[in-house]
């Protein structure tokens, strides 16, 4: 892909290249730094890998004070900053530029402490989503925001794009699980932000930093809240004749009081990809799924299954498959969480991320359909639909320039409709750099300046994350 | 000084009004929350009285969007016709406060003080979807929206709430609504010390069965020994079952009846009202955020500077009263200083809220990042000048 401007590298920094990597080797162990070519090319871009860029240098540090010894060093040089996690943002939220350097956050992967009385642990920036689940699941507690990435995303990575995942539903985004961080600042100070105690004082910064795509500090340790694993949980397939049936049924389901843990949506090609490759016993001949998880005792998801099922059968519900065990359930979800690698194994795609209010879905999929049918490209949906959250997967072929430019489109005019139907551009994979330009259609001139007005409290030079997020027409303040 | 009232009727009105600004404002909404924070100081108003109408209530979305102005009792109304309520369960203020009038959205986003199921349903900020707000400059600004999972560009919603108006004329809010239980229950334990308490709490909070409070009462409020309360609320059967479940976790503290529905109901609100510390009125009140584990030591540090007191959020939130004197807010702040958290002065006479720190003190760093924050919505300091810090 080749739509997306980068602004020119810094002539006067590419000049001062090798003076700047033996400096950064002389603050730093060696260990902790990387500037043979070989070693910075595993950096040059994320999981939007049509776009890359190869950094000046890349340092990996192992404490907060090392990266303020890095940080301090760039804001001394002028250099930018690209703060990294493990580098799968959907959004080129961590692609570098040749006069950048990556300050990656793979060596703090400790998890510090984990406090069940209080129910929090502290962990290190580079930890991953999944670890923290996983070092408190024996004890009956789990870490609750879970994206599809979550073996590899580390809470670094989701805390500057606030992410999401399938059980937001009933227990939210990253920054409704998030009580504190350790920012290191443009200046080099390591400032703590909210903490173990249930609400930050003052001014509420964390809701800032949360969400701030790494424009605004480098989060080296976070305070994450922890919460009891329920009872059980159980997902049941619905399949549906028509898309319409679906998204009403999901509305009907949240009106009549319901707040299933999951409700996510796919579309008859999205069943078809992912059956393919996981096997899950998803239906293949209907034209939506639901999944739904009810969570809770074995009495308490019977009784809540049977509220959610009258309600699906007055929306005409087909086909109805209960998970009988455990086993099966992991089958349902590892079929949905592998739903973009499985649609990548057949073909290349780009996939948005728009929310609409959970209203609008019928019109939503009936729009993006149609956006598709006159772009002439397939379209596989895979989404949240309890929170409107759609992931449409646009698929083309990345060796067909034509294809590229209209996926593109496609992609821009689906992205359009979500901001008018009353939604937005991006409900959990970040602006980036992907949907800097659309940035305008969602937001005012004065906003964007508002914006960008408090992000420079933070980074009055603009270093953090250059180039992303806003519009690069409208960079200048 | 100079009483005038600037009442915009409409939100373009109020965008002109501060634009033309060339002194400050103190914005009003109701006034039923006027005596928390640092004492208003502009004379000037500026009110958010004709700024009202709920503006879309979407039942199947569970999102409702409001004017600011708009009273909580109206919001309440719309949201009891469907079923759905308010999920941060927000304290009537008039009873701490002893003021009249009907609190506002406005005013529930400047404070931000969630109630009881800030536990389980998250605390003001994480029920906000979108706001709309006009700044310094008099730009009306939207931030956020409509839709519960939305990360497009800087998040300029959480940094409103509980900011005491000093970032901007709030003027409209979405908020998330979540269906109104058809049952609840809570169990009471009875005698437990501080300690024992807050490990029941824990206990309980660490269980699956979806505690949604979790509170102690201290003898000495109609009562001549302590009661720590767990909440559970749902559908009736799931309800049924978890108390049950709660009553056998919970036996070795002496756990085994609980209240239901109507009753339950009332000692949630008399909770979530701090109903218990609200007389004498000439008391300071105070409201620690801390570690829940923290709680026992912090009420013993406080000793009998602590004149009644309350523990919610599992001991994560210590509300307590002392005498309204400027020593003792010092040594208040001194007794607390070592603990994790913050302390907030919820209500005192205007002499001790200016004389005294009202919310902590910041720490150099957050100093800087929090005044150049407000300068960068607020560059003419025409906002609630001085309500939060004295320099801000």
């Amino acid at each position: 892909m080749s739509q997306i401007a980068f602004p020119e590298p810094d002539p006067k920094i590419l000049a001062r290249a090798d003076t700047i990597r033996a400096a950064l080797h002389a603050l730093l162990p060696a260990e902790c730094v990387v500037i043979d070519e070989a070693g910075r090319r595993a950096f040059e871009t994320d999981a939007l890998t049509a776009y890359r860029r190869l950094p000046l240098a890349v340092v990996l540090p192992r404490t907060s004070e090392e990266v303020a010894i890095a940080l301090r060093f760039c804001r001394e040089q002028g250099v930018n900053i690209i703060p990294r996690g493990a580098g799968t943002s959907l959004a080129g939220g961590a692609v570098p530029q040749e006069d950048a350097i990556v300050v990656g956050l793979s060596k703090m992967n400790r998890i510090l402490e984990i406090n069940y009385a209080d129910r929090y642990a502290r962990v290190e920036a580079g930890v991953t989503n999944l670890a923290i689940s996983e070092a408190v699941a024996a004890d009956g507690f789990f870490y609750a925001p879970d994206p599809s990435s979550q073996l590899a995303c580390t809470i670094g990575g989701n805390i500057a794009n606030n992410s999401g995942g399938a059980h937001c539903l009933k227990y939210g985004v990253t920054s409704n699980n998030l009580m504190g961080v350790r920012l290191v600042t443009f200046e080099g100070d390591i400032v703590d932000i909210g903490g173990p105690a249930p609400d930050a004082d003052g001014l509420d910064l964390l809701g800032l930093v949360c969400g701030g795509e790494g424009q605004l500090g480098v989060v080296t340790e976070a305070w994450v809240r922890i919460l009891p694993l329920a009872e059980g949980a159980r997902p049941v397939l619905f399949g549906f004749d028509s898309a319409e049936d679906a998204s009403r049924c999901v509305a009907a389901i949240i009106g009549s009081g319901i707040v299933p843990v999951a409700m996510e949506y796919m579309d008859k090609l999205a069943i078809e990809i992912t059956e393919n490759f996981a096997h899950a016993g998803y239906p293949l001949d209907v034209e939506a799924m639901l999944i739904i998880e009810s969570e809770g005792s074995a009495q308490e998801i019977d009784a809540e299954l049977k509220r959610i099922l009258d309600i699906a059968r007055a929306h005409n519900v087909r086909v109805v498959r209960e998970s009988m065990s455990a086993m099966e359930s992991a089958q349902i979800w590892k079929g949905r969480k592998s739903a973009f690698g499985a649609t990548g194994r057949i073909a290349d795609y780009i996939c948005m991320d728009g929310t609409v209010p959970t209203g609008q879905l019928p019109e939503a999929l009936r729009r993006v359909a149609q956006i598709c049918a006159e772009e002439g490209l397939r379209v596989a949906n895979v989404f949240h639909a309890g929170d409107g959250n759609m992931h449409p997967l646009i698929l083309y072929n990345v060796n067909d320039p034509a294809e590229e430019e209209k996926a593109e489109r496609a992609g821009a005019r689906v992205l359009m409709m979500s901001v008018e139907l009353g939604g937005c551009l991006t409900g959990e994979h970040g602006v980036g750099i992907e949907k800097r330009d659309l940035m305008s259609k969602q937001f005012s001139p004065a906003e964007i300046a508002q914006q960008k007005r408090v992000r420079a409290v933070f980074d009055p030079d603009g270093r953090f994350n250059p180039a992303k997020v806003f519009p690069l027409e409208a960079r200048a303040t | 000084m100079n009483e005038d009232v600037l009442t915009p009727a409409d939100e373009r009105e109020a965008a002109e009004i501060v634009a033309a600004a060339e002194a400050p404002f103190d914005i009003v909404g109701a006034g039923t929350r006027a005596g928390f924070g640092r004492p208003a100081q502009c004379g000037r108003r500026l009110s958010t009285a004709k700024l009202t109408g709920i503006v879309f209530h979407e039942p199947a979305e569970m999102t409702l969007r409001a004017r600011a102005g708009t009273p909580l009792a109206a919001v309440e109304a719309a949201l009891e016709q469907h079923g759905q309520m308010l999920p941060f369960e927000p304290m009537d203020p008039r009873v701490l406060f002893g003021t009249q009038g009907e609190p506002t959205v406005g005013g529930l986003i400047a404070t931000a003080l969630a109630g009881p199921r800030r536990l389980s349903a998250g605390a003001v900020r994480d029920n906000v979807l979108g706001l709309k707000f006009v700044n310094g400059r008099g730009e009306i600004i939207s931030t956020g929206g409509r839709v519960t999972k939305n990360v497009t560009g800087l998040d300029l919603v959480k940094i409103h709430c509980g900011a005491q108006g000093t970032l901007g004329l709030v003027t409209e809010a979405t908020l998330k609504l979540l269906p109104a239980p058809r049952a609840e229950a809570t169990i009471v334990v009875r005698r437990l010390d501080d300690a024992r308490g807050v490990e029941a709490m824990a206990r309980a909070l660490g269980s699956p069965y979806g505690v949604s409070g979790a509170a102690t009462i201290h003898a000495g409020m109609g009562r001549e020994f302590p009661r720590t309360l767990l909440r559970v609320e749902g559908f009736e059967d799931s309800v049924a079952y978890r108390t049950e479940r709660l009553i056998a976790l919970l036996s070795e503290f002496g756990a085994k009846h609980a209240l239901t529905d109507d009753k339950s109901r009332r000692m949630w609100r008399a909770i979530r009202d701090v109903e218990f510390l609200a007389e004498p009125g000439e008391r300071a009140i105070w409201r620690a955020s801390l570690k829940p584990s923290d709680a026992p030591a912090a009420l013993a540090a406080l000793g009998s500077h602590a004149r009644t007191s309350l523990l919610d959020h599992g001991g994560g939130l210590v509300w307590f009263s002392t005498d309204p004197t400027l020593e003792i807010a010092t040594a208040v702040r001194g007794a607390l200083r070592s603990f994790s958290g913050h302390v907030e002065l919820i209500r005192a006479d205007e002499t001790l809220r200016r004389s005294a720190d009202v919310f902590s003190p910041l720490a150099p760093a957050l100093a800087r990042l929090t005044r150049g924050v407000k300068a960068s919505l607020d560059p003419k300091d025409l906002f609630n000048p001085g309500r939060m810090y004295a320099d801000l």
